[in-house]
């Protein structure tokens, strides 16, 4: 009962922050409100047991590629009434996609035609993390390890696409730095001492008056 | 505790686990709160007498009232907000960044059985909370609507997500070790002395945590992001009263939490250094909570020793640094472990 409530609480906020996504103006408020929609999503993924998958959605997409995305939109300096400009020319097709989706999501919740339905029986093991790792590492190894190749050459790629020695830049040599001793840049050097000229001629009275005393520090 | 337990069950019925559980999280905030002030002064005082200085010595008893001074002080300043200042994030900001501070204390483990939480995926928690406070920091920079805090707050940005990965294999080493998630069973892992410690046979990736660690809560030689010779103070040079103290706790108690995983992780947690040292003062908790407390103090001591001793990096060192070094080293390592668990040597890593 307790736990039906919950779940309604936090779908109810998914949906919401979910529409301020898209309707929201401004593009960094936007990133922020599919923060809060993958936070709920973990919350509700909580809810299933699945603790291993809620936090890692949590770690990588909260804590890392949500920071990239603000970070990258926060730099950009977008005139939002461009971006809105043609959001008229848009509807048609986004209302199709909108309608698929809806439709296909209606087929999986509803007709029971297509195969098993609902929620897949929690995994078998000590903890989910343990009964993942067991999972993946055996049955789905080779799937597993091509994700991982797939992933490498993705990121590869984007270096290499990327990454280019810029002319213009100037750039440090870390090893060259890191054996720079002090004898290298300081030079200590014997100076001989020179004979002692003799004081200057106290100045007149009347100007020492003049000139303010050196107050003692306080 | 289980006289309290039961009576409380009786008295409140199913309220009461609400209630107690509100209890224990007060039981943890409190001292915390009073431990992040004094901090602040006995930072003062250390890197004071390291540059052969005194530190605070003029409110109460040798300078001991100096926090209460300052909190009170903060909370009497006006809180002005900048022009063109984005006003909810302005205020959000500081929330997002103390909040995952204090959530991450959930699954501290204090003592044998004083812990608030005793999660099987703890560890992973713990990652996803002390990722989640660059929020904080990134939203303040860009609420100010200044560029000294936005600059901050980029720097920072990418600071932290780079010494974040570094710091998740230095735990994926940890769970390698320990063979659980959980922080409870990683202590009891390494009970027994301080030989079976975690930090002996992970010893490139304790001090990879630790270093990584004073990185993640932008302390000194790591402080870019305030670096207050180039950008003022970075990104919470637009705050001030309350909210600044709000930051100023979220660092700090950053730094506690930190000092408390290192301690935690790779120095044995609540059990005591040597077997017989285990039940010496007693007391509510046993002598967990002492000895842990004995350890994160050290751990702090080597931030605030640090802070004293070594310059500021330039920036394209810390990512060099973070990128170049630590990544690498926690990954072979890593790899090598993995290697000798299967060779007969692997009593060692355990």
């Amino acid at each position: 009962m307790f736990e039906t409530l919950v779940f309604w609480a936090f779908a109810a906020i998914l949906v919401f922050a979910g529409f301020r996504v898209i309707t929201t103006r401004n593009p960094v408020q936007a990133a922020l409100w599919l923060v809060l929609c993958f936070f709920t999503a973990s919350a509700i993924w909580l809810l299933l047991r699945a603790e291993f998958l809620a936090i890692a959605l949590v770690l990588v997409y909260v804590g890392a590629v949500m920071v990239l995305f603000l970070f990258v939109v926060m730099m950009l300096d977008i005139n939002f009434d461009d971006l809105r400009a043609q959001f008229r020319s848009y509807v048609p097709l986004a209302g199709a996609v909108g309608v698929l989706v809806l439709l296909e999501m209606a087929v999986v919740l509803i007709g029971d035609g297509l195969g098993t339905v609902g929620i897949a029986p929690a995994p078998q093991g000590p903890t989910n993390t343990q009964a993942l790792g067991l999972v993946l590492y055996t049955e789905y190894l080779y799937p597993f390890e091509l994700a991982a190749v797939i992933l490498l050459v993705a990121i590869i790629a984007a270096i290499a696409l990327t990454h280019r020695r810029r002319k213009e830049t100037r750039y440090q040599d870390p090893g060259v730095q890191v054996k720079a001793r002090a004898k290298d840049r300081v030079r200590l050097v014997n100076v001989a001492s020179e004979p002692v000229a003799p004081p200057p001629a106290p100045p007149e009275p009347v100007a020492a008056a003049a000139s303010p005393q050196p107050q003692p520090p306080r | 505790m289980d006289a309290v337990t039961t009576f409380g069950q009786n008295l409140l019925g199913p309220v009461w686990l609400p209630v107690w559980t509100l209890v224990k999280i007060v039981c943890i905030l409190v001292p915390l709160i009073l431990g992040v002030a004094y901090l602040t002064f006995i930072e003062r005082k250390v890197i004071g007498y390291m540059q052969v200085r005194i530190g605070p010595n003029r409110v109460g008893p040798a300078g001991l009232l100096q926090p209460f001074a300052d909190v009170l002080k903060l909370l009497l300043k006006e809180v002005i907000v900048p022009t063109g200042a984005n006003k909810y994030l302005f205020f959000i900001a500081p929330v997002l960044s103390i909040a995952p501070a204090v959530a991450a204390w959930a699954v501290i483990p204090f003592a044998p059985q004083a812990v608030l939480a005793n999660v099987n995926a703890g560890l992973l928690y713990l990652l996803a909370m002390t990722s989640i406070g660059v929020y904080g920091v990134i939203l303040a920079g860009w609420a100010s609507n200044s560029k000294y805090a936005f600059l901050g707050a980029l720097r920072s940005a990418a600071q932290i997500v780079s010494y974040e990965i570094a710091m998740g294999f230095a735990l994926v080493g940890v769970l390698m070790a320990a063979n659980s998630l959980n922080l409870t069973d990683i202590v009891r892992g390494q009970e027994g002395g301080i030989l079976h410690w975690y930090a002996w046979p992970l010893l490139p990736l304790f001090v990879v945590y630790v270093v990584a660690g004073i990185a993640e809560t932008n302390r000194h030689p790591f402080d870019v992001a305030e670096g207050e010779s180039e950008i003022v103070a970075g990104f919470h040079v637009e705050y001030s009263g309350v909210a600044f103290a709000v930051f100023f706790l979220a660092e700090y108690m950053n730094m506690f939490l930190i000092a408390a995983l290192a301690a935690t992780m790779f120095m044995g947690g609540w059990s005591a250094p040597f077997p017989f040292l285990n039940n010496v003062a007693g007391g509510l908790l046993g002598d967990g909570f002492l000895w842990l407390a004995i350890k994160l103090s050290f751990v702090i001591f080597i931030f605030l020793w640090v802070r004293a001793t070594f310059p500021r990096y330039r920036y394209d060192q810390i990512m060099r640094l973070g990128w170049k070094v630590f990544i690498p080293v926690t990954l072979v390592w890593i790899v090598f472990i993995g290697a000798m668990m299967q060779t007969r040597f692997a009593w060692l890593f355990h």
